[in-house]
This record gives C-alpha cells, sequence and structure tokens, in this order.
C-alpha cells in the first residue's frame, strides 16, 4: 500500500525553541499509525503543523501525493486531512448537533452528510440522546465522542487523534480505542497520538517513537510492544 | 421634587417610552461592538468612529444631497461595513499574522479611531450639525391629547429599527452559514480551523456586519438626539462597552438587555431623581456595578468555565 501522508525533514519551532527538528515518516493508506513520545518530544507539533495551525519552518508534507505544506488550515480540512486535537476543541456554547453539523463545513454533498450523520449516531448513541444539549454540558467521555464524531463528519482520509484518551476512566478509554479501530476498519487512515502507549500500539499497525522532535524509532506495533527502549521509556518495567 | 409625577401614570408612561427608545440606540451599537468581540476576543475602540462617521455619512447624502431617509440609511450602513473591511484589514489583521495579543489590537483600534476622529474634526469642524426637518418630521404623536403620551418618529423608527434587526440578527446567527461560521469562530478559533472554517473570510464578514450596525446606528441616533458630531461617538462608546459586560460579553441578546435597562435607568434618573440628569450616568454605573457584583459574568454571559 502507498503512503497515504509522508513527511519529510518536517521542523517546527516557536521563537527560539525548536520543537521538531527535522522529521521523517509516513503514514501507510488504511492502516493506523501510533505516535509515541515523552512530553515535548514533539507529537502535537507534529500534528499542529500537519493542519497547518502551526506554520512549519522546513520540511515537505505530501498528502496523497500533494504538498500541502503553507497551505491553509481549512484548504488542508476539505483535501480530507482532518484533526481532533488535543483538549478535544469543541465549541462549548453550540449544541451537540451544531457541532456535528460544523465537522460537515468543508462538504457540499448534503445526502452523504445526512447519511454519515446517521453513522456517527450510531456509533455514538449517547450524542443522539443529548443532541439538543450544549456540547459544553457534555461529560469529557462524552465530548470526546462529539470530537471524534464531529471529524468523522468531515469524511476524512487521514484522521488525526491527538490523546484521544486523556482525562477518561478506563472503561472509557477501552472503549475510545474499540471505536479508533472500527473507524479504520470501516476505511479512514488514522495516525494517533497517545501517552497510553500500550493501548494505541496494541491497535496500531506501525508505531513510530519521537525523541526530541525527531523519530527514535519505528515498526510494526507488536515489535514496539517488545522494543527493550519503548518497554523502559513508555510501557514501565513490567513488560508487555 | 414634585410628588404629584411619582403617581402620574402618563409621565411614567413616558419615561418607559423615551427610555426604551434610549436603550434602543445602545443596544443598536452595542451588537456590532459586541460581534466583534465574539470573534476576536477583542474590543474594537473603533467602532464609534465608525458611527460618527457614518452619521456625517447620512447627514452628507440626506442634508447636504437632498436625499430622503431611507436612502441616507443604506448609504450609511455601506459606508460602515466598508469602514469596518478597512479596520479589519489595516488596524486588526496586520497585527493578527505577527502573532501579537490582544492588548495591541486594542490598542491598534484606538489609534484608528484617533485617526478617524481627527480626519471627521478637519473635514466638517467641531460645530454641531443637524439633519434638515424634511428628513424625518420632528413633531411628536401625542397619545390622548397634548397632555398625553408624547413619542416621536425618530423614536419609533429606533424602537422598530433596533427590534427588526435583533430577530433579523438573532435569525442570521442562528441558522444561516456564515451565521454559524461567526459563532463557531467565537466560540474557538483553532476548533474552527480544524473544522476546515476560513476564519480571516469569517472575520472579515463580522467587520461588514458590525460596520453596517454602527452606520445604521449612526443615523438612527442621530435622528433621535438631532446631534451630529465629531466626538458623538465618545459618550456611545462608554455606554456600548457597558452595555456589553453587563450584558455577558460576546452575548448579543445580552447586549440589548442591558442597552434597554442602561436606557430606562438613565431615563428614570433624569425624570425621578432631583438632579438627575447631572447625576445620570453615576447612577447608571452605580447600578451596573451592583449587578456586575452579583452577576460577574453579566446578565446572558456564560461562565468562564463554559466558555474555554
Amino acid at each position: 500500500m502507498g503512503a497515504l501522508l509522508e513527511v519529510k525533514g518536517l521542523k517546527v519551532g516557536y521563537g527560539g525553541i525548536e520543537a521538531v527538528r527535522g522529521l521523517d515518516f509516513s503514514v501507510p493508506e488504511g492502516t493506523i499509525v501510533t505516535m509515541i513520545g515523552a512530553n515535548g518530544a514533539g507529537k502535537s507539533s507534529t500534528l499542529l503543523a500537519l493542519s497547518g495551525i502551526v506554520k512549519a519552518r522546513s520540511g515537505s508534507i505530501l498528502f496523497a501525493g500533494r504538498e500541502i505544506l503553507g497551505l491553509r488550515p481549512d484548504r488542508i480540512v476539505g483535501l480530507g486531512l482532518v484533526q481532533v486535537p488535543e483538549g478535544r476543541a469543541i465549541l462549548s456554547p453550540l449544541s451537540v448537533a451544531e457541532n456535528l453539523d460544523l465537522g460537515a463545513w468543508t462538504r457540499k454533498d448534503k445526502k452523504a452528510v445526512a447519511a454519515d450523520l446517521e453513522k456517527v449516531y450510531g456509533l455514538f448513541p449517547r450524542l443522539a440522546e443529548r443532541s439538543k444539549q450544549t456540547a459544553g454540558s457534555l461529560s469529557g467521555g462524552e465530548q470526546q465522542m462529539l470530537a471524534i464524531g464531529r471529524a468523522l463528519l468531515a469524511s476524512p482520509r487521514l484522521l488525526l487523534l491527538d490523546e484521544p484518551s486523556m482525562g477518561l476512566a478506563p472503561l472509557l478509554v477501552a472503549s475510545i480505542f474499540t471505536t479508533i479501530k472500527a473507524i479504520a476498519r470501516s476505511g479512514t487512515t488514522v495516525l494517533l497520538v497517545e501517552q497510553n502507549a500500550r493501548q494505541a500500539l496494541k491497535i496500531a499497525d506501525r508505531g513510530i517513537v519521537l525523541s526530541h522532535g525527531k523519530l527514535l524509532l519505528e515498526g510494526s506495533g507488536s515489535e514496539l510492544l517488545e522494543n527493550k527502549v519503548v518497554l523502559e521509556a513508555f510501557l514501565g518495567k513490567e513488560g508487555g | 421634587m414634585d410628588l404629584s409625577l411619582l403617581t402620574d401614570p402618563v409621565f411614567l408612561a413616558q419615561n418607559i417610552v423615551d427610555g426604551l427608545s434610549r436603550g434602543a440606540l445602545y443596544g443598536v451599537f452595542a451588537m456590532g461592538f459586541t460581534l466583534i468581540f465574539g470573534v476576536l476576543d477583542i474590543v474594537n475602540l473603533a467602532h464609534a468612529a465608525t458611527f460618527m462617521w457614518c452619521a456625517f455619512v447620512g447627514w452628507l447624502v440626506m442634508a447636504v444631497g437632498g436625499l430622503p431617509l431611507p436612502i441616507g440609511l443604506v448609504a450609511a450602513t455601506l459606508a460602515g461595513s466598508l469602514l469596518g473591511v478597512g479596520l479589519e484589514f489595516l488596524a486588526f489583521r496586520p497585527i493578527r499574522k505577527e502573532g501579537a495579543d490582544r492588548l495591541s489590537s486594542m490598542i491598534s483600534s484606538i489609534g484608528a479611531s484617533l485617526i478617524m476622529v481627527s480626519i471627521a474634526e478637519a473635514v466638517f469642524g467641531v460645530s454641531t450639525r443637524r439633519f434638515p426637518s424634511k428628513v424625518l418630521d420632528p413633531r411628536p404623536f401625542f397619545i390622548g391629547g397634548t397632555g398625553g403620551l408624547r413619542i416621536s418618529r425618530a423614536q419609533i423608527l429606533i424602537l422598530v429599527a433596533s427590534t427588526l434587526l435583533m430577530i433579523v440578527l438573532g435569525w442570521f446567527i442562528r441558522k444561516t452559514r456564515t451565521g454559524k461560521a461567526i459563532r463557531a469562530v467565537s466560540a474557538s478559533t483553532k476548533a474552527s480551523l480544524l473544522l476546515g472554517i476560513n476564519v480571516n473570510g469569517v472575520i472579515v464578514r463580522t467587520f461588514v456586519i458590525a460596520g453596517g450596525l454602527a452606520g445604521m446606528a449612526g443615523v438612527l441616533v442621530a435622528l433621535l438626539t438631532n446631534y451630529i458630531s465629531p466626538p458623538m461617538g465618545s459618550t456611545v462608546e462608554l455606554r456600548g462597552l457597558a452595555v456589553i459586560i453587563l450584558g455577558g460579553m460576546g452575548n448579543m441578546e445580552g447586549a440589548i438587555l442591558a442597552g434597554f435597562l442602561l436606557g430606562l435607568v438613565e431615563t428614570f434618573t433624569i425624570a425621578y431623581v432631583p438632579g438627575g440628569s447631572d447625576i445620570k450616568d453615576a447612577i447608571a454605573f452605580l447600578v451596573l456595578f451592583f449587578i456586575l457584583l452579583v452577576k460577574p459574568e453579566g446578565l446572558l454571559g456564560k461562565k468562564k468555565a463554559d466558555r474555554a
């Protein structure tokens, strides 16, 4: 399978700080790729650069064969690269239904959008129950469902998920990972950034490990689960 | 103090009418103010200068050009939109690009305001202009004879116009694509970018609407107060600020409600408190102060936690 996303020599910085310093990686079409790394390794900066929210200093980001570095964020979404950022970024004063409606902002195919909305409500029945509530009144888990559901309504080819399990109870974490797997199975490529490295690598086809803004390791999910460095740094000594 | 006034129902009704029309004026001004605050998280301190310039545009079209009121209103609205867009491109966007904090944008808008007022002073001088009586008949209607309730055409116009604007704008913000985008950007710029919304485009449209509102407010206020002059914006600006804070920052319905409240408090202070016209501002802002003590987020404002 070809690479849907191909990142080469990506550099991202803020003022004097260089958060990403020449990162190379790729995401094959139809897979789940998990990106792990310590706090400050450059994971979120990388995702924000992919979405065009943060301007990359140099490098190349090929998405479906097209250079998207330097494109406006709304154009990138229009091409099918959609992100659920860290902290979910739901629109709290708006209703759940309005949030979902805005997810399909870049789409013109109204019928397909309506069908996708039904799918999202099928995936997350809680959202259907609470469609008229304001998004800010949802629980943390429901907000994460809303953020993911909203991103799905953009009909993504590549879905970027930044820490989807953050702040959620263990039971909910498990269900979020199940959902991510289901999303990937239905044909959406996923790039997942997670603190919860073990569960994330378990569902991933491939894993990449970032350290100080550079690629440290890469391999299949199962390889990384047994890798010594990964075991010690991210999975705890007791092993997997 | 004349105690008989306290029990006079006509006097009471008169003050309600006067207070509401004064409040409607604050509301129309504050609507544009609060819209900009919503999307940019800054107070556009050149809003009042836009308002003043539009009053002059209305004056030029109607008093100098001799054209009728509807054309004057449309011209002022268009001028306001144009000035709004100009402000976005000259005073706000260049700074936003540098990633500066909100304070610099606010200071930039103060600068723009000073420039606009100075140019107006240079062009029009400091003397007060008025609309000729052919623009809008200044004779009021009387309900219940000459001793009864007095209501001017300007008051009717501003009450009707403000009500219509509230309804239309409320519909626009809730139902149209641009309206939804404005609400999304108001809630979160970053989330809006990630949804694929062209945030800069939304900001330009917001300035078109807010500027247009300032333009309409300029002509309506000038009709009501019969006063057009370069400093006319500053008195309304302070009240507009008070009104958007009282209503809950960025909340349009709240701003309108607070506008009416402020208008009523001012009018009632003048009417019922001895020496009221001298202390109306003090009383009005005292009321505002106490409301904010009890409800710091404003009348219809969301608590901080919900806005995040």
